[in-house]
């Protein structure tokens, strides 16, 4: 067993990050000069932290397989972001921030490090501010806030439906400017393809550039990866198309731990699935959820008629609706969190009560609000006696007003009107809380290898709350990392630079090219694309939003049989020494292979339900999670190194000392 | 629906390019990038190498896609980038024409793909705020009115695509440098390095290869996101505003 120590300062939670920050160890000016950090990935978690890094004078690599760094995944962010600001007057608190995300995670993350988020959340926002992010203003000039799912408070800062977009655009100026004052150098195009380790330690990476296929050798004192998620494992996402696990997975194959990989978030509202032809899900903000109201019809007929296109959601009488959030969670209705109300959309449509062809569809509804806003409008305009036209038509313009851009969205999708038709809504795969074990310092097990951002596992437990990724990245690469990176770099201000042409590079080097010239070896039949929609349904049937042992046994044959085909069948073409998305692609799909097997290895060792992980085995009567905290009050971090047959489980135990585990109700 | 598609293919960067012809069988649900998904899967299926075509996100925000169809950057629609389009908007037995941005200061990388870090060079030479991590003060220190602020976030909604360049006559990025120009310019905290910023990023432009704007509104009518042609007027203005109000010359 690896001992993995969380290394949580002593001291009362509110006070750890102070007091912690104020007697760390430090490296003077003139020592970051010659401290070289290689930073991979530029989205909010990597970009922030390469831009804070090279002013605190170290001297940065940044790695993007991206063409820009404002590309990253990040930039599709919608709906906003979290901190604890309390500018609405409503009670938040930085420990009501902290309280929320540690129940919405279903009490699987750790005290002390949500503590921190919340409490660093707040510099967030001046931050972004102060780099000229346009958040959406009152009409006194401050700040405005809206509400998001799981939380009784409003406290999401927004950009109209494009705030990652906003937060990004902010990060990449700041990332711009070190990059012209020489302290960052910045690669574009260049994907990590291994991590190269020197007696235990994370020293470099090695890179193919994308445009020419060279196998590059990078060094430098430590490795901070900021890389994304994995929710791409199941090929429809609401990801984009090119984020991948191979930085993750390749640390792995190298010594470092994924930590509660089974952890994924479906988000409630995407839009649904139209054809085999399917490349990826498109999310609609749960901001949506402030003002949508959430059904499906009653009666079964109904159902069926909408189904086959009979009947529209309009033609549906209000007393024939069954706003089943309402009805179940009357404290939190439409706005519960998104792990129950994914779930609970899936109930009503295994009944049979879905409104697509597919039947795998409910209505998002913003009938009711359109009315409301018209006729507030009316009365704020001093328009007497408005026509119901006239209600509608100022109705329509507020909510254009406040989620124009993704109506917009859906239309272009759908083909279909939402001022005018409910939308249709699915679950989807949206987020992973799971990711590399990290400690408080956000280093993984592997000495000098950070994990920042939606890479990592370490603050959403086994669910995330709405508008809280993009804080967490944020908040490890502007606020955490830039401190906690001392406690490894000042212990190593007499290390010369690392030298790239240390054998370990040289093995590194070549396991990469041999990995490259196998995919082309095998020449076989089938694309690669093709494996990866195989593998993409294994996982959402098997690891989804419902699991149970037997599936996943089964699931686990299905993708080692895969694997086995891919390995004898795959046909990538063209070549190595060229720009090749082909082969981009066998590299990731490869190791999404292996990331599933654990997937579904970590789901069906545990033996619970929580947040997100729904093990059918175990519910309460009215179909509710149910939770085993006496056996499962851990982080259980995965090692499957390079030469060990498959993977093997360690676990953190959690230590709650200020929260109560309660069951979580949004009654 | 069944179509012709003419895709430009072109081996690499100093490769003589060509127009070749495809069919592909489409449905009216398909996204643009769907169809061309469904031809590469036909091609690598009888073993013949995929077209190369740049996309990422497949929502219309993260800028990476880029074609020109039928002549135009991002295709018939207004207001739509290339991934949002859908096969609705064209015909069975219609002819697609799909070419990568042409323009000097993006040269072809392989088939419709091109170098767009022109852009991030451009935003490296004066696109932000000067200000560190840990500096700020409070985010409601400074009072925004909200329309000003609603005006730099229409600017701020630039996705770095290129299309404006594509679309141009000249070749000219204007559109582009104008957004963030305008984005920064119209925010307290971007307004106090207005001056030196709109002089280094319109020398990095032109040091680029970017050609003139000569006013034909072309870049407007094709930008995805709608940015506006008043973004030039300002930048405009305060170039040359800059150029006689301050003494230092970036
Ligand atoms: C549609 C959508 C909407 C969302 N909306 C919200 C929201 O409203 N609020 C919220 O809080 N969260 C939201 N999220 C979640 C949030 O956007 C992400 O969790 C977060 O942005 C991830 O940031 P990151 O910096 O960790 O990673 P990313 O932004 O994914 O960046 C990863 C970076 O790593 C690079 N990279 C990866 N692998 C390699 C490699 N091998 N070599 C080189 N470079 C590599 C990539 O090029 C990229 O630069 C949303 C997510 C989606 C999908
Ligand atoms: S101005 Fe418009 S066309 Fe030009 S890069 Fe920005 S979004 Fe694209
Ligand atoms: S793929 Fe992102 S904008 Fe088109």
């Amino acid at each position: 067993m690896i001992d993995l120590k969380s290394n949580v300062p002593e001291g009362e939670l509110a006070e750890k990050w102070t007091k912690y920050r104020s007697t760390m160890n430090l490296v003077a000016p003139n020592n970051k000069r010659r401290i070289e950090v290689i930073v991979v990935g530029t989205g909010l978690a990597g970009a922030a932290a390469a831009a804070t890094l090279g002013e605190l004078g170290y001297q940065v690599k940044a790695f993007t397989f991206h063409d820009s760094p404002r590309r990253a995944h990040s930039i599709a962010a919608q709906g906003g972001i979290n901190a604890a600001k309390n500018y609405q007057n409503d009670g938040d608190s930085i420990y009501r921030l902290f309280y929320d995300t540690i129940k919405g995670g279903d009490y699987r993350s750790r005290e002390a490090n949500v503590h921190r988020l919340a409490e660093v959340s707040r510099d967030i926002i001046d931050q972004c501010v102060a780099q000229g992010v346009p958040f959406a203003r009152e009409y006194g000039g401050l700040l405005a806030n809206r509400s998001f799912g799981g939380v009784q408070v409003s406290r999401t800062f927004y950009a109209r439906g494009q705030t990652g977009q906003q937060l990004l655009i902010g990060a990449y100026q700041a990332l711009a400017r070190q990059i012209n004052a020489g302290t960052v150098t910045m690669y574009n195009r260049h994907e990590m393809l291994d991590l190269v380790k020197i007696d235990g330690k994370a020293r470099g990476i090695i890179t193919r550039n994308l445009l020419t296929g060279e196998i590059e050798k990078h060094a430098a004192h430590c490795v901070v990866l900021g890389t994304g998620g994995y929710g791409n494992v199941f090929y429809l996402s609401t990801n984009a198309m090119n984020s991948n696990v191979t930085a993750a997975w390749r640390s792995v194959r190298r010594g470092a731990l994924m930590a509660n990989p089974c952890f994924t978030q479906i988000h409630p509202t995407c839009i649904p699935v139209s054809g085999e032809y399917q490349s990826k899900l498109t999310l609609m903000s749960e901001s949506l959820r402030n003002d949508g109201r959430v059904w499906v019809p009653k009666k079964k007929e109904d159902a069926v008629a909408i189904q086959q296109r009979k009947k529209k959601g309009t033609d549906i009488p209000e007393e024939d609706r069954d706003y089943y959030l309402e009805r179940r969670y009357p404290a939190f209705g439409n706005l519960v969190p998104r792990d129950v109300a994914s779930r609970a959309a899936k109930v009503e449509c295994d009944k049979g009560h879905g409104v697509s062809p597919t039947g795998l569809a409910v209505f998002l509804d913003f009938g009711a609000a359109i009315i409301r806003y018209g006729k507030s409008e009316a009365n704020k305009t001093g328009v007497k006696n408005a026509s119901h036209a006239k209600i509608l038509e100022l109705g329509e313009q507020v909510v254009e007003a406040k989620y124009g851009n993704l109506f917009e969205m859906y239309e272009k999708i759908t083909g279909e009107n939402p001022y005018k038709e409910p939308m249709k809504i699915y679950p989807a795969v949206h987020y992973t809380m799971g990711g590399l074990w990290v400690d408080y310092n956000l280093e993984t097990n592997v000495s000098g290898l950070f994990a920042l951002g939606e890479a990592n596992f370490s603050d959403h437990g086994a669910n995330r709350l709405g508008a809280s990724a993009l804080m967490q990245g944020l908040a490890d690469g502007y606020f955490v990392i830039p401190y906690t990176i001392g406690q490894f770099l000042s212990k190593e201000i007499r290390t010369p630079m690392i030298d790239s042409n240390h054998e370990a590079f040289n093995e590194a080097a070549k396991s990469c090219k041999a990995r490259i010239d196998k995919m082309f070896a095998i020449n076989g039949n089938q694309s690669v694309e093709s494996f990866h929609k195989r593998l993409g349904k294994i996982m959402w049937e098997y690891c989804g939003m419902a699991r149970n042992a037997e599936g996943l046994n089964k699931g686990i044959k299905m993708i080692q049989e895969l694997k086995a085909e891919y390995y004898s069948d795959v046909f990538v073409p063209g070549s190595n020494e060229e720009f090749n998305p082909e082969l981009e692609k066998a590299l990731r799909v490869a190791d999404f292979l292996e990331l599933g097997e654990v997937m579904m290895r970590d789901a069906l060792n545990r033996e619970e339900s929580c947040g997100g992980h729904f093990r059918e085995e175990y519910q309460t009567p009215e179909g509710e999670a149910l939770r085993n905290d006496a056996d499962f009050t851990y982080v259980a971090a995965w090692q499957w190194e390079e030469g060990q047959k498959e993977a093997s489980l360690h676990k953190e135990n959690l230590v709650f000392d200020n929260v109560e585990l309660k069951t979580r109700s949004y009654k | 629906m069944k179509l012709t598609l003419k895709i430009w293919r072109q081996k690499n960067a100093n490769a003589q390019g060509t127009f070749e012809s495809h069919q592909v069988e489409a449905d009216e649900h398909m996204s643009f990038l769907e169809m061309l998904d469904v031809l590469n899967e036909d091609l690598v299926s009888q073993k013949k190498e995929p077209v190369s075509f740049e996309h990422d996100c497949r929502e219309g925000i993260c800028g990476t896609c880029n074609l020109v169809i039928d002549g135009r950057p991002h295709g018939p629609n207004q207001g739509t980038t290339t991934c949002q389009l859908h096969m609705r908007h064209f015909k069975n037995g219609d002819t697609i024409t799909i070419e990568p941005w042409r323009a000097n200061a993006f040269p072809i990388i392989k088939d419709l793909v091109v170098d767009r870090t022109a852009f991030d060079r451009i935003i490296q030479s004066g696109g932000y705020v000067a200000v560190n991590t840990g500096q700020a003060q409070d985010g409601n220190a400074i009072p925004i009115e909200k329309d000003q602020s609603g005006e730099a976030f229409d600017a701020a909604t630039c996705i770095g695509c290129g299309a404006c360049v594509a679309a141009c006559p000249n070749a000219s990025a204007m559109l582009f440098v104008s957004a963030k120009v305008s984005h920064l310019d119209l925010l307290p905290q971007g307004k106090v390095e207005s001056a030196k910023r709109v002089q280094q990023m319109v020398n990095q432009m032109d040091a680029e290869g970017f050609g003139n704007c000569t006013n034909t509104g072309a870049c407007e009518a094709d930008c995805p996101k709608e940015i506006q042609l008043t973004n030039i007027a300002r930048l405009n203005r305060l170039y040359t505003s800059s150029m006689f109000s301050t003494s230092k010359k970036y």
